[in-house]
């Protein structure tokens, strides 16, 4: 049975539907992540979790059991917010035993807790200052510490990395993977930032406008995107308007003024011939050389370089191809002591294997 | 940077008009003379005069009473009403709280005299009345120091209590009041020191029976001011001057910036 149970919930805020009946579950020991931009409902989903917002219609189940009617105190569920919400009026080791005191817990056992606890979050010798004393990241370990020290059901997490810089971003990333799988406690992430929910979860729900888009694993939600939108949303991506001609083994699509390529057919896909829709291929699936190389590849066009974006690790050539539209190829730079193979203004040919790119029917 | 001697001077200015009438009474507190025009001698006669005052006494008894059991009340309902004023957003309860503040302390003063004597009748007026009427006029200040203490403060410190288990009341308990000790000590003071020298409002809603200190004071100085009044005056001082730090012991931030209870983080 699966721990957390959301069903046909919806929650309405005068005329705006925050949540639009919304049915996903939770396993217990997973990471899970509702995903999506800013007013896609995610944060009302969570706070109708926690137990500071009720559902207007369905139901949030833990364990089996209905939360309706269950105060946020009493639930086992805790939550780590975007500010981190500290005491600041209480040290680092009384914020971290707060949850404990609460349970009414003997002090002899508060005591061991709190000690193990700032040993996970490598914070022993803070535990005597206050929040103002520490940095970001340290603020950071202490909500998490005070999240998972009493080892609720349940920890929500609320864009807990939106206010720390890239590089600590990226370390804390690393120290929440560890420490969901060392407390083994399960976690509902929220956040709008796709890379972050690509690099922590089991499981992803793409959420927009109060309903969940798709709801998958992070290669398959990058891979086979469901629609436009997810497409979109998670990763880079190019895509073209396409119209089905013939369905086989392959798809043939029509790229209007561009002319033809081909592209898998999914499993799943109910396709007619003449439904009109995207195709989309990811930067990175694009094959890029001199226009006067040959390529064997069944899709290619010739077409010029527009600009490229040089991140170090990788360059991003974008280029114009005949008809207008634009191409982005993704080239890493694993050759020593080069990191530009394309000049502006050159011309040069993409291309793409038969089995690369999708077409979206939505 | 080097300020300028203009700025300097004009700083000297300020405290020396705030400051030099009070040292000047506290100076001719001690002074063995019945005018108030030049130094005498130093005694303590005034003090002695001021003690066996029996209406004196009986006048500091009643604006002791009335002012601790006013600055209380006030701050009571005024740290509620800070409270809901943060929480619930509306614009009409700062209206109702606030307004008392922006009033002419006469029209209340008078208004609340009119209230009395047809709600409670002629006979009412007294010590009671006296502390309804300055409950009244404190709670305003009580619930704009709070408020002000709150706001800015991230409101997810009190979620996430209630998120680690404490239920409401605890949450008061051990999150809020801890975090507005500041505000509400002030505001407390801050009652205590408007209700001990109020003159207007206590005037009307007073009666006969009831003389507090100031009312006495203006009495006296009708007939000649006499420097048992600087001594009553000097007495007050070291009062005020003593809850203030007594109230900086109690509340840490209080007088100086607050670091760790800070909205900053």
């Amino acid at each position: 049975m699966a721990l957390l149970e959301i069903k046909e919930v919806s929650r309405r805020f005068s005329d705006l539907v925050a949540v639009d009946n919304v049915s996903f579950s939770v396993n217990a020991g997973e990471f899970f992540t509702l995903l999506g931009p800013s007013g896609c409902g995610k944060t009302t989903l969570l706070r109708m979790i926690a137990g500071f917002d009720q559902p207007d219609s369905g139901t949030i189940t833990l364990d089996g059991i209905d939360l309706k009617n269950t105060p946020p105190e009493k639930r086992p569920i805790h939550t780590v917010f975007q500010s981190y919400a500290l005491f600041p009026h209480m040290t680092v080791e009384q914020n971290i035993a707060f949850p404990l005191k609460m349970a009414g817990q003997s002090e002899s056992e508060i005591k061991t807790k709190v000690k193990a606890t700032l040993d996970l979050v490598a914070l022993n010798d803070r535990a005597k200052r206050y929040p103002n004393e520490l940095s970001g990241g340290q603020r950071q370990r202490v909500a998490l510490a005070r999240g998972l020290v009493n080892r609720p059901r349940l920890l929500l997490l609320d864009e807990p990395l939106g206010a720390l810089d890239a590089k600590l971003r990226e370390q804390m990333q690393i120290e929440l993977i560890a420490l969901q799988r060392d407390t083994g406690v399960t976690f509902v992430f929220v956040t709008h930032a796709q890379a972050e929910a690509l690099a922590l979860s089991h499981r992803i729900a793409v959420m927009r406008a109060g309903k969940i888009e798709q709801l998958d694993e992070p290669d398959r939600l990058y891979g086979q995107p469901k629609n436009r939108f997810v497409a979109d949303f998670i990763g880079n991506v190019n895509m073209h308007d396409a119209t089905v001609r013939t369905i086989g083994d392959t798809l043939t699509l029509d790229l209007g003024k561009l002319g033809k390529v081909v592209a898998p057919l999914r499993k799943n896909q109910s396709l007619k011939e003449g439904m009109s829709g995207a195709f989309i291929i990811r930067p990175e699936q694009v094959s890029i050389r001199a226009a006067s190389e040959p390529s064997g590849d069944p899709n290619q066009f010739v077409g010029t370089v527009n600009d490229f974006l040089y991140i170090g690790d990788v360059t991003t050539y974008i280029v114009d191809l005949p008809d207008g539209a634009r191409i982005e190829a993704l080239l890493p730079n694993s050759a020593p002591g080069r990191a530009k193979f394309f000049e502006l203004g050159d011309p040069v040919r993409v291309s793409w294997k038969a089995e690369a790119g999708a077409f979206l029917d939505s | 940077m080097r300020r300028s001697p203009l700025l300097w001077f004009s700083v000297a200015g300020v405290f020396a008009f705030l400051y030099i009438p009070l040292i000047v009474v506290v100076v001719f507190s001690f002074n063995d003379s019945k005018l108030n025009a030049g130094w005498v001698g130093f005694t303590f006669k005034w003090y002695q005069i001021l003690v066996n005052d029996k209406a004196m006494i009986d006048a500091a008894i009643n604006s002791l009473i009335i002012a601790f059991t006013a600055s209380f009340l006030a701050t009571l309902l005024g740290t509620m009403a800070g409270i809901a004023m943060y929480r619930y957003k509306t614009r009409f309860l700062p209206f109702m709280t606030l307004t008392p503040l922006a009033m002419p302390e006469i029209l209340l003063g008078v208004s609340l005299l009119l209230f009395f004597i047809s709600v409670l009748g002629t006979e009412s007026l007294s010590l009671f009345t006296v502390i309804i009427a300055h409950t009244t006029f404190c709670i305003g200040f009580v619930a704009i120091i709070v408020r002000a203490r709150l706001t800015g403060m991230d409101e997810s410190i009190f979620e996430a209590a209630r998120d680690l288990g404490a239920t409401p009341w605890k949450t008061f308990r051990i999150i809020t009041f801890p975090l507005i000790m500041p505000a509400v000590i002030a505001g407390m003071l801050m009652s205590f020191t408007l209700s001990i020298d109020d003159f207007v409002i206590t005037f009307f809603t007073a009666g006969v029976g009831v003389p507090t200190l100031p009312l006495t004071i203006y009495t006296m100085i009708k007939i000649a001011v006499t420097p048992e009044v600087n001594a009553l005056s000097t007495l007050m001082m070291l009062l005020t001057l003593g809850m203030i730090v007594i109230a900086s012991r109690v509340a840490p931030g209080f007088l100086e910036k607050s670091e760790h209870i800070g909205e900053d983080q």
